[in-house]
Protein backbone atom coordinates (compact mmCIF):
# COMPACT_ATOMS: atom_id res chain seq x y z
CA UNK A 1 0.00 0.00 0.00
CA UNK A 2 2.68 2.48 1.01
CA UNK A 3 4.24 2.82 -2.41
CA UNK A 4 0.83 3.65 -3.84
CA UNK A 5 0.20 6.38 -1.33
CA UNK A 6 3.54 8.13 -1.52
CA UNK A 7 3.36 9.32 -5.14
CA UNK A 8 -0.03 10.88 -4.46
CA UNK A 9 1.28 12.81 -1.46
CA UNK A 10 4.31 13.87 -3.43
CA UNK A 11 2.16 15.20 -6.24
CA UNK A 12 0.11 17.24 -3.78
CA UNK A 13 3.17 18.99 -2.36
CA UNK A 14 4.67 19.76 -5.77
CA UNK A 15 2.28 22.63 -6.43
CA UNK A 16 4.84 25.42 -6.20
CA UNK A 17 7.84 23.43 -7.39
CA UNK A 18 9.03 23.61 -10.97
CA UNK A 19 7.14 21.49 -13.49
CA UNK A 20 8.76 19.58 -16.36
CA UNK A 21 10.21 21.92 -18.97
CA UNK A 22 10.43 24.80 -16.49
CA UNK A 23 13.54 26.39 -15.11
CA UNK A 24 13.69 25.44 -11.41
CA UNK A 25 14.18 28.37 -8.98
CA UNK A 26 17.71 27.23 -8.12
CA UNK A 27 18.71 27.11 -11.79
CA UNK A 28 17.66 30.64 -12.73
CA UNK A 29 20.57 32.83 -13.80
CA UNK A 30 20.28 36.59 -13.62
CA UNK A 31 22.87 38.11 -15.98
CA UNK A 32 23.32 41.89 -16.12
CA UNK A 33 19.97 42.41 -14.40
CA UNK A 34 18.07 40.25 -16.89
CA UNK A 35 16.77 36.75 -17.49
CA UNK A 36 16.69 36.33 -21.25
CA UNK A 37 14.57 33.19 -21.66
CA UNK A 38 11.05 32.46 -20.48
CA UNK A 39 10.99 30.31 -17.31
CA UNK A 40 8.41 28.04 -18.94
CA UNK A 41 9.85 28.10 -22.44
CA UNK A 42 6.63 29.78 -23.61
CA UNK A 43 5.40 33.38 -23.67
CA UNK A 44 3.03 34.25 -20.82
CA UNK A 45 -0.61 35.27 -21.04
CA UNK A 46 -1.28 38.94 -20.18
CA UNK A 47 -4.91 38.42 -19.18
CA UNK A 48 -4.02 35.69 -16.67
CA UNK A 49 -1.04 37.82 -15.66
CA UNK A 50 -3.29 40.68 -14.69
CA UNK A 51 -5.20 38.36 -12.34
CA UNK A 52 -1.97 37.09 -10.77
CA UNK A 53 -0.66 40.65 -10.49
CA UNK A 54 -3.76 41.82 -8.67
CA UNK A 55 -4.58 38.72 -6.59
CA UNK A 56 -3.89 39.16 -2.89
CA UNK A 57 -2.89 35.51 -2.56
CA UNK A 58 -0.74 35.67 -5.72
CA UNK A 59 1.53 38.61 -6.61
CA UNK A 60 -0.44 41.19 -4.63
CA UNK A 61 1.69 43.70 -6.51
CA UNK A 62 -0.80 46.49 -5.78
CA UNK A 63 0.21 46.23 -2.13
CA UNK A 64 3.19 48.36 -3.11
CA UNK A 65 2.65 49.69 -6.65
CA UNK A 66 0.10 51.97 -8.30
CA UNK A 67 -1.16 51.09 -11.77
CA UNK A 68 -3.37 53.92 -12.98
CA UNK A 69 -5.38 51.83 -15.44
CA UNK A 70 -6.43 49.54 -12.56
CA UNK A 71 -7.57 52.32 -10.21
CA UNK A 72 -11.21 52.01 -11.26
CA UNK A 73 -11.51 48.28 -10.73
CA UNK A 74 -9.14 47.82 -7.77
CA UNK A 75 -9.22 49.84 -4.56
CA UNK A 76 -6.20 50.62 -2.42
CA UNK A 77 -2.98 50.74 -4.40
CA UNK A 78 0.09 50.96 -2.17
CA UNK A 79 2.80 53.59 -2.48
CA UNK A 80 5.89 51.68 -1.35
CA UNK A 81 7.39 51.04 -4.80
CA UNK A 82 7.36 53.17 -7.97
CA UNK A 83 4.13 53.36 -10.03
CA UNK A 84 4.28 50.81 -12.83
CA UNK A 85 2.57 52.92 -15.51
CA UNK A 86 4.62 52.76 -18.68
CA UNK A 87 7.05 50.28 -17.17
CA UNK A 88 7.31 48.39 -20.50
CA UNK A 89 8.75 51.52 -22.13
CA UNK A 90 11.63 51.49 -19.66
CA UNK A 91 12.42 47.80 -19.21
CA UNK A 92 12.67 44.78 -21.47
CA UNK A 93 10.76 41.59 -20.69
CA UNK A 94 14.07 40.04 -19.63
CA UNK A 95 14.66 42.82 -17.09
CA UNK A 96 11.11 42.70 -15.76
CA UNK A 97 11.44 38.92 -15.34
CA UNK A 98 14.61 39.40 -13.27
CA UNK A 99 12.97 42.06 -11.09
CA UNK A 100 10.08 39.70 -10.28
CA UNK A 101 12.17 36.55 -9.85
CA UNK A 102 14.63 38.11 -7.41
CA UNK A 103 14.84 41.89 -7.08
CA UNK A 104 17.43 41.48 -4.33
CA UNK A 105 20.09 40.57 -6.84
CA UNK A 106 19.97 44.17 -8.08
CA UNK A 107 19.10 45.75 -4.72
CA UNK A 108 19.83 43.63 -1.63
CA UNK A 109 18.09 46.14 0.67
CA UNK A 110 14.77 46.15 -1.18
CA UNK A 111 11.48 45.37 0.56
CA UNK A 112 10.15 43.76 -2.64
CA UNK A 113 9.90 39.99 -2.19
CA UNK A 114 11.72 37.59 -4.51
CA UNK A 115 8.78 35.87 -6.14
CA UNK A 116 10.64 32.93 -7.65
CA UNK A 117 13.22 31.94 -5.08
CA UNK A 118 12.92 29.31 -2.37
CA UNK A 119 16.29 29.28 -0.63
CA UNK A 120 17.87 31.63 1.89
CA UNK A 121 14.59 32.21 3.73
CA UNK A 122 13.97 32.04 7.50
CA UNK A 123 11.06 30.66 9.49
CA UNK A 124 8.83 29.79 6.56
CA UNK A 125 5.90 27.59 7.71
CA UNK A 126 5.43 24.34 5.79
CA UNK A 127 2.28 25.69 4.19
CA UNK A 128 4.36 28.33 2.41
CA UNK A 129 7.42 26.31 1.45
CA UNK A 130 8.29 26.85 -2.21
CA UNK A 131 8.15 29.97 -4.36
CA UNK A 132 5.50 32.69 -3.99
CA UNK A 133 4.61 32.51 -7.69
CA UNK A 134 4.87 29.61 -10.11
CA UNK A 135 7.03 29.92 -13.23
CA UNK A 136 3.82 30.24 -15.23
CA UNK A 137 2.56 33.08 -13.04
CA UNK A 138 5.87 34.92 -13.39
CA UNK A 139 5.66 34.67 -17.18
CA UNK A 140 2.03 35.75 -17.17
CA UNK A 141 2.87 38.81 -15.06
CA UNK A 142 5.80 39.66 -17.35
CA UNK A 143 3.31 39.54 -20.24
CA UNK A 144 0.89 41.79 -18.34
CA UNK A 145 3.62 44.31 -17.51
CA UNK A 146 4.47 44.27 -21.21
CA UNK A 147 1.08 45.86 -21.87
CA UNK A 148 1.84 48.81 -19.55
CA UNK A 149 3.03 51.32 -22.15
CA UNK A 150 2.76 55.11 -22.21
CA UNK A 151 1.18 57.09 -25.01
CA UNK B 1 -4.58 57.94 34.83
CA UNK B 2 -7.34 58.08 37.39
CA UNK B 3 -10.28 55.78 37.86
CA UNK B 4 -12.21 55.21 34.65
CA UNK B 5 -15.98 55.44 34.64
CA UNK B 6 -17.74 53.26 32.19
CA UNK B 7 -20.77 52.97 30.05
CA UNK B 8 -21.75 49.60 28.67
CA UNK B 9 -22.61 50.95 25.24
CA UNK B 10 -19.03 50.51 24.14
CA UNK B 11 -19.42 47.50 21.88
CA UNK B 12 -22.12 49.17 19.82
CA UNK B 13 -20.03 52.30 19.40
CA UNK B 14 -17.02 50.28 18.35
CA UNK B 15 -18.99 48.36 15.75
CA UNK B 16 -20.38 51.48 14.17
CA UNK B 17 -16.89 52.91 13.85
CA UNK B 18 -15.35 49.76 12.45
CA UNK B 19 -17.65 50.00 9.44
CA UNK B 20 -16.98 53.64 8.70
CA UNK B 21 -13.95 55.76 7.70
CA UNK B 22 -11.26 53.13 7.30
CA UNK B 23 -9.03 54.22 4.46
CA UNK B 24 -8.84 57.92 5.13
CA UNK B 25 -6.12 57.91 7.79
CA UNK B 26 -3.48 60.56 7.16
CA UNK B 27 -0.65 61.81 9.26
CA UNK B 28 -1.92 65.34 9.88
CA UNK B 29 0.31 68.40 9.62
CA UNK B 30 0.12 68.95 13.36
CA UNK B 31 1.05 65.42 14.44
CA UNK B 32 2.93 65.07 17.70
CA UNK B 33 6.48 63.71 17.60
CA UNK B 34 9.03 63.12 20.32
CA UNK B 35 12.72 63.91 20.02
CA UNK B 36 14.92 60.76 19.97
CA UNK B 37 17.04 60.33 23.11
CA UNK B 38 20.36 60.51 21.23
CA UNK B 39 21.94 60.68 17.78
CA UNK B 40 22.42 56.93 17.47
CA UNK B 41 18.70 56.29 17.80
CA UNK B 42 17.26 54.67 14.66
CA UNK B 43 14.48 57.26 14.25
CA UNK B 44 14.76 60.98 13.54
CA UNK B 45 11.37 61.57 15.15
CA UNK B 46 9.37 59.21 17.34
CA UNK B 47 5.65 59.03 16.54
CA UNK B 48 2.89 57.11 18.28
CA UNK B 49 0.66 54.81 16.23
CA UNK B 50 -2.16 57.06 17.45
CA UNK B 51 -1.09 59.75 14.98
CA UNK B 52 -1.55 57.44 12.00
CA UNK B 53 -5.15 56.56 12.74
CA UNK B 54 -8.41 58.19 11.71
CA UNK B 55 -10.14 60.92 13.68
CA UNK B 56 -12.82 58.41 14.70
CA UNK B 57 -10.31 55.90 16.04
CA UNK B 58 -8.42 58.60 17.90
CA UNK B 59 -11.63 59.94 19.40
CA UNK B 60 -12.61 56.52 20.70
CA UNK B 61 -9.22 56.08 22.35
CA UNK B 62 -9.35 59.50 23.94
CA UNK B 63 -12.77 58.87 25.53
CA UNK B 64 -12.38 56.81 28.73
CA UNK B 65 -16.13 56.20 28.75
CA UNK B 66 -16.21 54.71 25.26
CA UNK B 67 -12.76 53.13 24.94
CA UNK B 68 -13.47 49.37 25.06
CA UNK B 69 -10.14 48.62 26.77
CA UNK B 70 -11.56 50.11 29.95
CA UNK B 71 -14.07 47.29 30.29
CA UNK B 72 -11.21 44.88 30.95
CA UNK B 73 -9.51 47.39 33.20
CA UNK B 74 -12.65 47.69 35.31
CA UNK B 75 -12.77 43.91 35.75
CA UNK B 76 -9.10 43.86 36.68
CA UNK B 77 -9.75 46.43 39.42
CA UNK B 78 -11.97 43.84 41.05
CA UNK B 79 -9.59 40.95 40.40
CA UNK B 80 -6.84 42.95 42.10
CA UNK B 81 -8.65 42.50 45.41
CA UNK B 82 -9.72 38.88 44.92
CA UNK B 83 -7.95 36.08 46.77
CA UNK B 84 -6.90 33.28 44.45
CA UNK B 85 -4.61 30.26 44.90
CA UNK B 86 -3.37 28.10 47.77
CA UNK B 87 -1.47 30.91 49.50
CA UNK B 88 -4.75 32.71 50.14
CA UNK B 89 -3.54 35.97 48.68
CA UNK B 90 -4.70 38.61 46.23
CA UNK B 91 -2.57 41.11 44.30
CA UNK B 92 -3.58 43.66 46.94
CA UNK B 93 -2.23 41.47 49.75
CA UNK B 94 1.30 42.24 48.58
CA UNK B 95 0.90 45.44 46.54
CA UNK B 96 -1.92 47.28 48.34
CA UNK B 97 -3.00 50.32 46.33
CA UNK B 98 -1.96 49.84 42.70
CA UNK B 99 -2.00 53.56 41.95
CA UNK B 100 0.97 53.80 44.28
CA UNK B 101 2.66 50.44 44.09
CA UNK B 102 2.51 50.15 40.29
CA UNK B 103 3.64 53.70 39.52
CA UNK B 104 6.71 53.58 37.29
CA UNK B 105 6.16 49.98 36.20
CA UNK B 106 4.26 50.32 32.92
CA UNK B 107 6.70 52.83 31.45
CA UNK B 108 9.86 50.87 32.31
CA UNK B 109 9.05 47.24 31.49
CA UNK B 110 10.29 44.94 30.06
CA UNK B 111 13.30 44.96 32.36
CA UNK B 112 15.76 42.77 34.22
CA UNK B 113 14.54 42.24 37.79
CA UNK B 114 16.23 40.69 40.79
CA UNK B 115 14.40 37.64 42.13
CA UNK B 116 16.12 36.39 45.26
CA UNK B 117 19.52 37.11 43.79
CA UNK B 118 18.64 35.80 40.35
CA UNK B 119 18.47 38.20 37.43
CA UNK B 120 15.40 37.62 35.29
CA UNK B 121 14.35 39.50 32.16
CA UNK B 122 10.58 39.91 32.21
CA UNK B 123 7.69 41.88 30.83
CA UNK B 124 4.52 42.73 32.74
CA UNK B 125 2.62 39.63 31.66
CA UNK B 126 5.37 37.24 32.73
CA UNK B 127 5.80 39.12 36.01
CA UNK B 128 2.08 38.81 36.72
CA UNK B 129 2.29 35.06 36.16
CA UNK B 130 5.36 34.82 38.37
CA UNK B 131 3.39 36.49 41.16
CA UNK B 132 0.45 34.19 40.57
CA UNK B 133 2.36 30.92 40.54
CA UNK B 134 5.06 31.71 43.13
CA UNK B 135 3.50 34.17 45.56
CA UNK B 136 -0.18 33.25 45.30
CA UNK B 137 0.23 29.59 44.34
CA UNK B 138 -2.49 30.14 41.77
CA UNK B 139 -2.65 28.94 38.17
CA UNK B 140 -0.82 30.94 35.55
CA UNK B 141 -3.03 33.01 33.27
CA UNK B 142 -2.88 32.37 29.55
CA UNK B 143 -1.42 35.05 27.32
CA UNK B 144 -4.12 37.09 25.60
CA UNK B 145 -6.97 35.84 27.75
CA UNK B 146 -9.15 38.54 29.39
CA UNK B 147 -7.72 38.11 32.93
CA UNK B 148 -4.17 38.63 31.73
CA UNK B 149 -5.03 41.42 29.29
CA UNK B 150 -7.06 43.27 31.92
CA UNK B 151 -4.39 43.09 34.60
CA UNK B 152 -1.69 44.16 32.15
CA UNK B 153 -3.85 47.11 31.13
CA UNK B 154 -4.40 48.00 34.78
CA UNK B 155 -0.68 48.05 35.52
CA UNK B 156 0.28 49.94 32.35
CA UNK B 157 -2.60 52.39 32.75
CA UNK B 158 -1.24 53.62 36.08
CA UNK B 159 1.59 55.11 34.01
CA UNK B 160 -0.63 56.47 31.27
CA UNK B 161 0.87 59.73 30.04
CA UNK B 162 4.29 58.94 31.51
CA UNK B 163 7.15 58.75 29.00
CA UNK B 164 8.34 55.28 28.01
CA UNK B 165 11.73 54.82 29.66
CA UNK B 166 13.24 51.37 29.25
CA UNK B 167 16.81 50.54 30.30
CA UNK B 168 18.94 49.05 27.55
CA UNK B 169 22.34 49.05 29.24
CA UNK B 170 23.86 46.88 31.94
CA UNK B 171 22.00 43.60 32.46
CA UNK B 172 19.50 44.55 29.75
CA UNK B 173 22.14 45.02 27.04
CA UNK B 174 22.19 41.46 25.67
CA UNK B 175 18.39 41.39 25.42
CA UNK B 176 18.40 44.74 23.68
CA UNK B 177 20.95 43.54 21.14
CA UNK B 178 18.97 40.41 20.48
CA UNK B 179 15.81 42.45 19.98
CA UNK B 180 17.55 44.81 17.58
CA UNK B 181 18.87 41.87 15.56
CA UNK B 182 15.43 40.27 15.37
CA UNK B 183 13.89 43.55 14.29
CA UNK B 184 16.22 43.73 11.33
CA UNK B 185 16.14 40.03 10.46
CA UNK B 186 14.19 39.08 7.35
CA UNK B 187 11.72 36.25 7.89
CA UNK B 188 8.95 34.43 6.10
CA UNK B 189 8.23 33.56 2.50
CA UNK B 190 7.92 37.30 1.79
CA UNK B 191 11.38 37.73 3.32
CA UNK B 192 10.78 40.99 5.17
CA UNK B 193 12.02 42.42 8.44
CA UNK B 194 10.06 44.60 10.86
CA UNK B 195 12.38 47.41 9.78
CA UNK B 196 11.32 47.09 6.13
CA UNK B 197 7.82 48.25 6.98
CA UNK B 198 8.10 50.25 10.20
CA UNK B 199 11.49 51.91 9.70
CA UNK B 200 11.90 52.29 5.93
CA UNK B 201 8.30 53.02 4.91
CA UNK B 202 6.32 54.36 7.85
CA UNK B 203 3.88 57.04 6.74
CA UNK B 204 3.24 55.21 3.45
CA UNK B 205 0.34 53.03 2.45
CA UNK B 206 0.89 49.33 1.92
CA UNK B 207 -2.29 48.46 0.07
CA UNK B 208 -5.04 49.80 2.41
CA UNK B 209 -2.84 50.00 5.51
CA UNK B 210 -1.20 53.19 6.66
CA UNK B 211 2.16 52.09 8.04
CA UNK B 212 3.10 53.48 11.43
CA UNK B 213 6.42 53.12 13.23
CA UNK B 214 5.02 49.99 14.88
CA UNK B 215 5.34 51.49 18.36
CA UNK B 216 4.38 49.60 21.52
CA UNK B 217 3.26 52.44 23.80
CA UNK B 218 -0.47 51.73 23.48
CA UNK B 219 -0.56 48.00 24.26
CA UNK B 220 -2.58 46.03 25.15
CA UNK B 221 -4.81 47.64 22.53
CA UNK B 222 -8.41 47.36 21.40
CA UNK B 223 -8.50 46.56 17.67
CA UNK B 224 -11.55 46.71 15.42
CA UNK B 225 -10.05 43.90 13.38
CA UNK B 226 -9.88 41.67 16.46
CA UNK B 227 -13.22 42.92 17.80
CA UNK B 228 -11.42 42.89 21.09
CA UNK B 229 -8.30 43.62 23.08
CA UNK B 230 -4.96 41.97 22.31
CA UNK B 231 -1.41 41.93 23.57
CA UNK B 232 1.71 43.32 21.94
CA UNK B 233 2.90 39.77 21.30
CA UNK B 234 -0.34 39.02 19.48
CA UNK B 235 0.41 41.96 17.20
CA UNK B 236 3.96 40.67 16.59
CA UNK B 237 2.48 37.31 15.76
CA UNK B 238 0.05 38.89 13.29
CA UNK B 239 2.76 40.88 11.52
CA UNK B 240 4.85 37.72 11.18
CA UNK B 241 1.94 35.72 9.80
CA UNK B 242 1.26 38.48 7.28
CA UNK B 243 4.70 37.98 5.81
CA UNK B 244 4.15 34.22 5.92
CA UNK B 245 6.60 33.62 8.75
CA UNK B 246 6.30 31.17 11.63
CA UNK B 247 5.72 33.44 14.66
CA UNK B 248 7.77 33.09 17.83
CA UNK B 249 5.84 32.12 20.94
CA UNK B 250 4.00 34.73 23.01
CA UNK B 251 5.87 35.48 26.21
CA UNK B 252 8.97 33.73 24.86
CA UNK B 253 12.50 35.09 24.77
CA UNK B 254 12.39 36.38 21.17
CA UNK B 255 9.24 38.45 21.60
CA UNK B 256 10.46 39.68 24.99
CA UNK B 257 13.66 40.91 23.35
CA UNK B 258 11.66 42.56 20.54
CA UNK B 259 9.45 44.18 23.17
CA UNK B 260 12.48 45.76 24.82
CA UNK B 261 13.83 46.97 21.49
CA UNK B 262 10.45 48.51 20.62
CA UNK B 263 10.42 50.22 24.02
CA UNK B 264 13.66 51.91 23.04
CA UNK B 265 12.38 52.81 19.57
CA UNK B 266 9.52 54.55 21.38
CA UNK B 267 11.60 56.02 24.22
CA UNK B 268 9.85 59.17 25.44
CA UNK B 269 6.43 58.45 23.92
CA UNK B 270 3.60 58.69 26.44
CA UNK B 271 2.15 55.36 27.58
CA UNK B 272 -1.31 55.21 25.96
CA UNK B 273 -2.65 51.92 27.32
CA UNK B 274 -5.34 50.97 26.48
CA UNK B 275 -5.11 52.37 22.95
CA UNK B 276 -7.58 51.87 20.10
CA UNK B 277 -6.45 50.77 16.63
CA UNK B 278 -8.14 49.63 13.43
C1 LIG C 1 6.42 44.99 -0.46
C2 LIG C 1 6.58 45.87 -1.56
C3 LIG C 1 6.57 45.38 -3.00
C4 LIG C 1 5.81 44.39 -3.60
C5 LIG C 1 4.79 43.47 -2.93
C6 LIG C 1 6.14 44.40 -4.98
N1 LIG C 1 7.08 45.37 -5.23
FE1 LIG C 1 7.88 45.84 -7.06
N2 LIG C 1 9.09 47.26 -6.18
C7 LIG C 1 9.09 47.58 -4.84
C8 LIG C 1 10.12 48.59 -4.61
C9 LIG C 1 10.45 49.24 -3.27
C10 LIG C 1 10.74 48.85 -5.86
C11 LIG C 1 11.90 49.83 -6.15
C12 LIG C 1 13.14 49.12 -6.67
C13 LIG C 1 13.62 48.03 -5.72
O1 LIG C 1 13.70 48.30 -4.52
O2 LIG C 1 13.91 46.92 -6.20
C14 LIG C 1 10.07 47.99 -6.82
C15 LIG C 1 10.35 47.96 -8.18
C16 LIG C 1 9.65 47.25 -9.13
C17 LIG C 1 9.84 47.36 -10.56
C18 LIG C 1 10.81 48.33 -11.24
C19 LIG C 1 10.03 49.61 -11.43
C20 LIG C 1 10.87 50.81 -11.81
O3 LIG C 1 10.25 51.78 -12.32
O4 LIG C 1 12.08 50.82 -11.61
C21 LIG C 1 8.97 46.50 -11.14
C22 LIG C 1 8.79 46.25 -12.62
C23 LIG C 1 8.23 45.85 -10.09
N3 LIG C 1 8.65 46.33 -8.87
C24 LIG C 1 7.22 44.92 -10.29
C25 LIG C 1 6.53 44.25 -9.27
C26 LIG C 1 5.61 43.18 -9.49
C27 LIG C 1 5.21 42.65 -10.85
C28 LIG C 1 5.18 42.76 -8.28
C29 LIG C 1 4.29 41.60 -7.91
C30 LIG C 1 4.52 40.33 -8.54
C31 LIG C 1 5.81 43.62 -7.29
N4 LIG C 1 6.63 44.51 -7.94
C32 LIG C 1 5.59 43.54 -5.93
C33 LIG C 1 8.25 47.07 -3.87
C34 LIG C 1 7.37 46.00 -4.05
C1 LIG D 1 4.59 43.85 5.50
C2 LIG D 1 4.67 44.95 6.40
C3 LIG D 1 4.93 44.70 7.87
C4 LIG D 1 5.94 44.02 8.47
C5 LIG D 1 7.10 43.29 7.82
C6 LIG D 1 5.74 44.14 9.90
N1 LIG D 1 4.62 44.86 10.16
FE1 LIG D 1 3.99 45.53 11.98
N2 LIG D 1 2.37 46.41 11.10
C7 LIG D 1 2.10 46.42 9.75
C8 LIG D 1 0.85 47.09 9.51
C9 LIG D 1 0.20 47.33 8.15
C10 LIG D 1 0.38 47.48 10.78
C11 LIG D 1 -0.92 48.25 11.09
C12 LIG D 1 -0.71 49.70 10.80
C13 LIG D 1 0.42 50.27 11.60
O1 LIG D 1 0.26 50.62 12.78
O2 LIG D 1 1.54 50.32 11.04
C14 LIG D 1 1.37 47.06 11.76
C15 LIG D 1 1.28 47.30 13.13
C16 LIG D 1 2.27 46.99 14.05
C17 LIG D 1 2.23 47.36 15.44
C18 LIG D 1 1.11 48.13 16.14
C19 LIG D 1 1.40 49.60 16.20
C20 LIG D 1 0.30 50.36 16.90
O3 LIG D 1 0.48 51.56 17.12
O4 LIG D 1 -0.74 49.80 17.23
C21 LIG D 1 3.37 46.87 16.01
C22 LIG D 1 3.77 46.99 17.47
C23 LIG D 1 4.11 46.20 14.97
N3 LIG D 1 3.42 46.30 13.79
C24 LIG D 1 5.32 45.56 15.14
C25 LIG D 1 5.97 44.80 14.15
C26 LIG D 1 7.12 43.96 14.40
C27 LIG D 1 7.82 43.81 15.74
C28 LIG D 1 7.44 43.36 13.21
C29 LIG D 1 8.44 42.29 12.93
C30 LIG D 1 8.32 41.07 13.66
C31 LIG D 1 6.51 43.87 12.23
N4 LIG D 1 5.62 44.72 12.85
C32 LIG D 1 6.55 43.57 10.87
C33 LIG D 1 2.91 45.91 8.74
C34 LIG D 1 4.08 45.20 8.95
Amino acid sequence: MLHRIIPILAAATLATTAQAGEVAPGDVKIVDGAIAASLTGEPGDAERGKAAFVGRKAGNCLACHVVTELLDEQQFHGEIGPPLDGVADIYSAAELRAQIVDSKVANPATIMPAFYRETGLNRVPDAFKGTILSAQQVEDIVAYLGTLKGE
Amino acid sequence: MGIPHLKKTVAAAALALACGGYAAAELRDDYVAVEPPNEDHPLTEIISGYEFRTDETRALQADDFENPGYLLLEEAMETWEEVDGAAGKSCASCHDDYEESMAGVGSTYPKVVDRDGEKVFTNIENQINHCRTEHMQADAWKYDKPDMLGMTILVRNVDRGEPVNVAIDGDAAPYFEKGEALYNQRVGQLDMACSNCHQDYYGMYIRADHLSQGQSNGFPTYRFKWSGVGSLHRRFSGCMKNIRAEPFSKGGEEFLALELYLGYRGQGLPVETPSVRN
